[in-house]
Parts: C-alpha cells; sequence; structure tokens
C-alpha cells in the first residue's frame, strides 16, 4: 500500500433542522490513492455518519459528487488527496441553495435543460423501418464535444452571470441546445432558438469563460453560448424582418 | 401523509425506467405516469455501460445467429421464446434510440457502425464510442421532457410495495429532500431499479445498486429467478473494480500474462479474448492460480494490451478506457498495458418476469438488470444488456398501459401506510452498538469470498451461516443522523436492508444448484448436469425464511447440446 499517514480535511457542514453553516474538521488516514470522495466516505464510515453528500458511479461519469475544493468546483471522484494543497477545504457547490452539506439544489439548472427542448424532431417522422437517418462522421463531430456533458453543474457553479442572475439560462443548458441546434438530424432549430433568444435566453453570457474552465468533460459551453448569441442573432433578425412582412400585408 | 395517483408508476430511472416511460406517454398519452427514482435519471448506474448494445443490423447477420449466440453464451438457460422476441425486437430500438438523437458512432457513409464483442460471431454491436451507456441515458432522459404526462419524483427511496390479493396497488416512498413519508397509489407498478453489485466488495457497480426492486418484490411474495448467476466482468481496474469495456477487445486488444503471452491460446483458441465472459474471468483466475499473473498492492491482475491500436483508434473509439486508465491506474494505454481482474458487475438473476414483463403478481412488472425474463440464462453476452432494457422496458411500458383500461385506481390502507411509517421511525431511532458501514462491508466480504468466481458446497453452507450473524446485527445498527431531511446514512441503512435480502438469496441459489453451468462455478460439482439442473431455480419468500424451486426452461429450436467454441 503506499504512504501511510493522517490527513486532516475541512468541510462546510449544514443542517438546516440545527444551524447555520459552519466548517468541521476531520483528522483521516492518508494514502496516495485516496480521493476526495474516498476521504468523505471513510469519514462517514469511521467516524461521523451525518456527513452528507451525494456519490454513485466514481469514474467521473454519473456527475453526482460534484463540490468546491479550495475554491475550485470539481468531480471528488476524480480528484486525489495528494494533488491538493493543504489545508484542504470541501465546501458544496455555489450558486444553488443548500439542501444539507454538500448537497445542493440544483432542479433550477435541470429546468433550465427542460427549457432548451433538448430533443431531435423531424418534420415528417421517418418509420422504423425505413432504417436510421444518416449521420457521416464528419457531422456527429459537430455534436461530439457538446454531447459529452454529464450534467454535474460544476459550470453553474463556476458562473458569475448565474451567480448574479437566475435568469439566464447557463453554461450546461446552453451547450445542450447548441449540441441539438448543430444536430443534422434535428428539424426544431427555429423553436429552439426561439426559446434561447428570450429574456431568460443566451444574451446575459458575458464570455468569462469560467465554466469551460471547470468543465470535467472539456464541453466548452462558453463557445456554444457564444455561437448562439450569433445565431440568436441572425434569428431575431430573421423574425423581425417577418414580422415587418407580415405587418406591410396587414396594412 | 400526501398520496399521489397515477396510472403507472415506475420505480428506477435507467435505461429500462426511462423506456418503459417513453413508450406509455408516446402512445397513451392520456396516462398519469409517475417516474420515482433515488437520484436524478441521469445519475443511474445505465450512464457506466460502454462497449455497446447488440442488435442484428447487417445483412451478414440474421435473427437465428444472434439467437444462438445468446443461447449457447447463457449455457442453454435461457427462455429461447424471450430471446426470440428480444432479437427481434432489438434492432427496432436502436434505430428508435437513433430517431431519438443518440448519436451512435457512423461508418464513412453515414450508416451506423458496429464493433465486434465477446461471444457474438459476428460484428453486431452498435456503439457511440466507448460511453454507450452514458449516450443513452442521457437521450431517452432528455426525450422524456418532452412529455408532460411522465411526472418525475428525484431523490425518492421507495421503502416498500402494496399489494392486496388482488394485485399490486402502491409503494410508500421517501421523499429525501423534503424528510417525509409519501404513498403512491397506482394501477400498475414497473420495477427498473437495476442489479445488486454492492452485495460484492470489488465491483464494476456505482454506489446506488444496492437490487432495492430485487428486494421490494421479494418482500411482497414475488420470486427471485436465476439468483445464483452473477457475472464477473474480466477486465475490472485493481483497487477501484472500475470498468474497462470488453470493446477493448472487440477493437483488438490482448490479455497478457507476465511471461507476455496471449493465455486465451491455451483455453479458448478459436475465439481467444472474445470469448464470452464467464470463460475469460476463468482463465484470468487459473493464469493467476498458475503464477502467471503479476502482483500489485491491490491484488494479482493480468494485462489488457491496446497499444498496437495506436493513438488515433483509441481516442476515437476508446476514449474513456484511455480516460479512466489514467485518472484511477495511473497508466496511458497509449503507451502501457492496462491492469485488470476479474469484478463482480451484472446480475443474470432477478424478479420473475414473462417476455411482457409481467410478475406473478396483477399490475406489477419489472424490465431491466432487475428483472430476470430470462434471454440471459447462466451467462449474458455482452451488449445484450442494454438492448434488453430497451426491448423489455418498452414491452412493459406497453403492457401496463393495457392493464390501465382494464382496473380502477385501487385503495390504499391506512393501517399499512401508518405501519410503515412507523417501521422506518424505529429504523431511524434503533438503538445499537453496530454501524452501517462495518455490517456491510461483512455483508460484502462474506459474498465476495464464498459466493464469486469459484464456488463450493461447503463455502456455501458456512458464507450462510456467516450471513445469519450479519443479519442479526442489521438489528444492533445505529445511526449518528436521526435527522429526517436527505438522510444518507438511513438510506444506506435501508438499502442494507435490501442487500441482505439479495445476498441470500444468491448463497440459497447457488447451494441449491449442485452443477457448473456459464457463470456459476462449483468446483465440488465441476460439470453441467442437463439431466437434474436444466432449469430455473426460483426463490419465493416463506413463512419461516427462503424457499427454493425449479421451473422448466422453455426450448423452441435450439436443444442443449455441450457449449463448444
Amino acid at each position: 500500500m503506499a504512504t501511510d499517514g493522517t490527513q486532516v480535511l475541512t468541510v462546510q457542514r449544514y443542517h438546516q433542522e440545527k444551524s447555520e453553516p459552519f466548517f468541521q474538521s476531520y483528522e483521516l488516514r492518508f494514502h496516495e490513492d485516496l480521493t476526495v470522495l474516498d476521504a468523505l466516505q471513510q469519514i462517514k464510515d469511521e467516524q461521523d455518519g451525518s456527513l452528507t453528500f451525494r456519490w454513485s458511479c466514481r469514474m467521473g461519469i454519473c456527475g453526482s459528487c460534484s463540490a468546491v475544493v479550495n475554491g475550485k468546483p470539481i468531480l471528488m471522484c476524480q480528484t486525489y488527496l495528494k494533488n491538493i494543497p493543504s489545508p484542504v477545504r470541501v465546501t458544496p457547490l455555489r450558486n444553488f441553495p443548500i439542501i444539507k452539506d454538500l448537497v445542493v439544489d440544483i432542479d433550477d439548472a435541470v429546468n433550465k435543460m427542460s427549457d432548451v427542448l433538448p430533443y431531435t424532431d423531424h418534420a415528417e417522422e421517418k418509420p422504423l423501418e425505413d432504417g436510421e437517418y444518416q449521420q457521416t462522421p464528419k457531422q456527429r463531430q459537430k455534436i461530439d464535444q457538446t454531447s459529452q456533458c454529464i450534467k454535474c453543474m460544476l459550470c453553474y457553479s463556476a458562473c458569475p452571470v448565474y451567480g448574479l442572475d437566475k435568469n439566464f439560462i447557463g453554461p450546461a443548458a446552453g451547450a445542450l441546445a447548441y449540441r441539438y441546434i448543430s444536430d443534422n438530424r434535428d428539424e426544431s432549430k427555429a423553436k429552439r432558438m426561439d426559446a434561447l433568444i428570450g429574456e431568460k435566453g443566451v444574451w446575459k453570457c458575458s464570455f468569462v469563460g469560467e465554466c469551460s474552465a471547470v468543465c470535467p468533460k472539456r464541453v466548452d459551453p462558453a463557445l456554444a453560448l457564444q455561437r448562439l448569441k450569433l445565431m440568436g442573432a441572425g434569428r431575431l433578425a430573421q423574425k423581425v424582418l417577418s414580422n415587418l412582412t407580415e405587418k406591410s400585408h396587414e396594412l | 401523509m400526501e398520496v399521489f395517483e397515477s396510472d403507472i408508476l415506475i420505480a428506477g430511472g435507467g435505461a429500462a425506467g426511462l423506456r418503459a416511460a417513453l413508450a406509455a406517454a408516446e402512445n397513451y398519452p392520456q396516462l398519469k405516469i409517475s417516474l420515482v427514482s433515488k437520484v436524478y435519471p441521469v445519475r443511474s448506474h445505465t450512464v457506466s455501460a460502454e462497449g455497446g448494445i447488440a442488435g442484428v443490423m447487417r445483412d451478414y447477420d440474421s435473427f437465428k445467429q444472434h439467437c444462438f449466440d445468446t443461447i449457447r453464451g447463457s449455457d442453454y438457460l435461457a427462455d429461447q421464446d424471450a430471446v426470440e422476441f428480444f432479437v427481434k425486437e432489438a434492432p427496432r430500438e436502436i434505430i428508435q434510440m437513433e430517431h431519438w438523437g443518440c448519436p451512435w458512432s457512423r461508418e464513412e457513409d453515414g450508416k451506423i457502425a458496429v464493433r465486434a464483442f465477446g461471444g457474438m460471431s459476428v460484428k453486431r454491436t452498435v456503439f457511440a464510442a466507448d460511453k454507450t451507456g452514458f449516450y443513452m441515458l442521457h437521450t431517452l432522459f432528455e426525450r422524456t421532457l418532452k412529455y408532460p404526462n411522465i411526472k418525475r419524483f428525484d431523490e425518492w427511496f421507495a421503502t416498500k410495495l402494496l399489494r392486496t390479493n388482488g394485485g399490486v396497488t402502491g409503494l410508500t416512498a421517501l421523499d429525501l429532500r423534503g424528510g417525509k413519508m409519501a404513498a403512491f397509489k397506482a394501477k400498475t407498478i414497473i420495477l427498473a431499479t437495476g442489479g445488486a453489485g454492492k452485495i460484492y466488495s470489488f465491483t464494476t457497480n456505482g454506489n446506488i445498486k444496492t437490487g432495492d426492486g430485487m428486494a421490494l418484490a421479494y418482500d411482497i411474495g414475488v420470486p427471485l429467478k436465476d439468483m445464483e448467476f452473477v457475472q464477473f466482468h474480466p477486465t475490472g481496474l485493481p483497487r477501484t473494480g472500475i470498468l474497462i469495456t470488453e470493446g477493448a477487445r472487440g477493437e483488438g486488444g490482448y490479455l497478457l500474462n507476465n511471461k507476455g503471452e496471449r493465455f486465451m491460446k491455451d483455453y479458448l483458441p478459436s475465439k481467444m479474448e472474445l470469448g464470452p465472459r464467464d470463460i475469460i474471468s476463468r482463465s484470468i483466475m487459473s493464469e493467476i492460480k498458475a503464477g502467471r499473473g503479476f502482483t500489485g498492492p491491490y491484488g494479482p491482475y493480468v494485462h489488457l494490451d491496446i497499444r498496437h491500436l495506436g493513438q488515433k483508434i483509441i481516442d476515437e473509439k476508446l476514449p474513456l478506457v484511455r480516460e479512466v486508465s489514467k485518472d484511477f491506474a495511473g497508466v496511458d494505454p497509449v503507451y502501457e498495458p492496462i491492469p485488470v481482474t476479474p469484478v463482480a458487475h451484472y446480475f443474470m438473476g432477478g424478479v420473475s418476469t414473462n417476455l411482457h414483463g409481467e410478475t406473478e403478481i396483477p399490475g406489477l412488472f419489472a424490465a431491466g438488470e432487475t428483472a430476470c425474463v430470462s434471454i440471459n440464462g447462466a451467462n449474458r453476452l455482452g451488449s445484450n444488456s442494454l438492448a434488453e432494457c430497451l426491448v423489455f422496458g418498452r414491452a412493459a411500458g406497453l403492457k401496463a398501459a393495457e392493464y390501465c383500461d382494464q382496473v380502477d385506481l385501487p385503495n390504499l390502507n391506512p393501517n399499512e401506510l401508518e405501519d410503515e411509517e412507523k417501521n422506518l421511525d424505529q429504523l431511524l431511532h434503533q438503538e445499537g452498538n453496530e454501524r452501517v458501514a462495518q455490517v456491510r462491508e461483512a455483508l460484502q466480504n462474506n459474498m465476495q469470498e464464498h459466493a464469486g468466481i469459484e464456488r463450493t458446497g461447503e463455502g456455501l453452507k458456512k458464507a450462510l451461516e456467516n450471513h445469519e450473524k450479519i443479519a442479526e446485527c442489521f438489528g444492533r445498527i445505529s445511526l449518528h443522523d436521526h435527522s429526517k431531511l436527505f438522510n444518507t446514512e438511513f438510506t444506506s441503512l435501508l438499502e442494507l436492508k435490501n442487500m441482505l435480502t439479495v445476498a441470500e438469496s444468491v448463497l440459497m441459489a447457488a447451494l441449491h444448484r449442485q452443477e457448473s453451468r456459464g457463470s456459476h462455478l462449483r468446483t465440488d460439482f465441476p460439470t453441467r448436469n442437463d439431466e437434474k439442473f436444466l432449469k430455473h431455480t426460483f426463490i419465493t419468500r416463506g413463512a419461516s425464511g427462503m424457499i427454493t424451486q425449479e421451473k422448466p426452461v422453455t426450448i423452441t429450436q435450439w436443444q442443449p447440446m455441450e457449449r463448444k467454441y
């Protein structure tokens, strides 16, 4: 086994029934292969069963174990203690209401994803017997990056705009919208664009790029949002024009 | 107590549960569908499925061939009518996923690509890089957002199924965030809660895979079928058990011993690394026993070598293999072989159903890994399980929707609800000197030691004795956290209760089956015995413990013969 020893880990606690948020430090058995998630589980199993956090796959794909470690939003399962300078301080994701300890309420972000209509629609649905819609590797490449999002919500935690204004659609939902808009098989782009160019839409992104910096799957939501802004501007112009045309018909 | 009403209640938000919800929602917009899941659906363990999904997609392939591969892989324990239905439906489901936007990997001409997989005689495994389950789960989840008649209950933990003699009536569940128990009244219930890999100490499975649906069904008298058959995947990373996909071998990867030899030549020369999982896992164990493995701080292992595929193929088709090998084993497979060792992975057994997902209790259905139809028999072929989730998820969703027409919304017994509330409260405040983690670890170690790849009658008896003691300890567990709100120590306790039921059923069934078949290797009965054991094992709840029975296997066109490759 790797180097033994002990280490201190400080966690932000909050039990609504009991008190205001406070910090609690735990001493734990350290070894080189210990992740932040392993450390928390060790504490929960051996010292304090009330320490509360989410986790499942422990391989960086289910997106459950998001938290902020020494100020940076990360997935705890793939962050090794040996790589973090002491003292180590674990706090819940920012910009979401805290439910208990490291568990936050992410429903607002989940609902925003729902708002961008994240599913392909075809003008006329082809019967299944007629087989698949064609998509060349090159066309698939266009959705490759944005379709990697695991909905861990680290980007919402990092986004200064979402922190100030919950109306902003936010990074992951923007990336998700862009993923479906750039899919060659989808035929409901206009509807989706309209959902994005309203008051709650993409305009508020100030391109700080924090979302892309913290994304554990390299999705680059900041870039997706910039592209959506360009497309949105086009769509707005189109709508203004068609409104004018309609009005001129009315006259 | 709050009571929610639904036509169809689905417990579990992985591939099978979501597919069931979509089938019902799309075809029966008037139905009220509730999706109850202990995690957000996108956290479900489907997300970790990697290599692909099987279906006949090419002219060179045939339904008959896929059926035969599956049946031979099952060591002739699969029900052949179910396999025929499954094989016929699988391609349709793959196309349906495509129409819903799933980003399958493609051939140059834009067609859906296929790759080779273990035990499949031709290339028929459709994939999306090596994150197939992840892409499928997100596609399905996003699709459910289109249907207003699917109401989600995210982070609700189901505690008990309710029934009368006439059939299922509902369930009780804890709202983790609200901190309260509520009742769900439903005409039909579909269990889609996944497998129970967490009853082993070394598993590919995520933390949530605790066999909840199996235990809930068992508790109200539904038989569990073929529970002795637990698949050990040949290639998990030492220490964590994280899965390295069979797709790595499908794309041409080698298994090497410490002499640098492709040792599968000595065990299965016709298939080499692309044999079925039970045979490959046993071969690895045999190499290790013979001293031809590597020794590491976390136990012995062999090498999976994909260096010769080159960086381009690895990054394009096996990006997750590279990612997790680097993150969790400290090796970059472009330059170094990956250390791998067999690891508990999948339950062939589960809640007994027919091919419409129906259990013996009217109105109660099951689909996916929770269920046992059985298409997998004694050993599942890699990439059949994702297809199984879709095919039988849909079948259960449709059948449940039909059934809704025939029944009225049942009434719940208020006394029963009160009792459950009291029971939960008692568990929350129970006193004693045991801790959840210790008892859970004892259970996992007991299963790992005695119900792993190799089993003996003596070992299983010993394990059952140990199990009884472990179950006694459960009653002496006290919690640190007595709060109602998001109490994950309490849900761990409830999960442990479910794990105890599932683990015992595995031990009972394994002791009963005095033969070796598929994943079940009894070293004291090393051969297959069709005369006595070409049968399904049924475990049912009796007045004083588990009752073991046998039921016949359905054979249509493929007579059992020696399993040769």
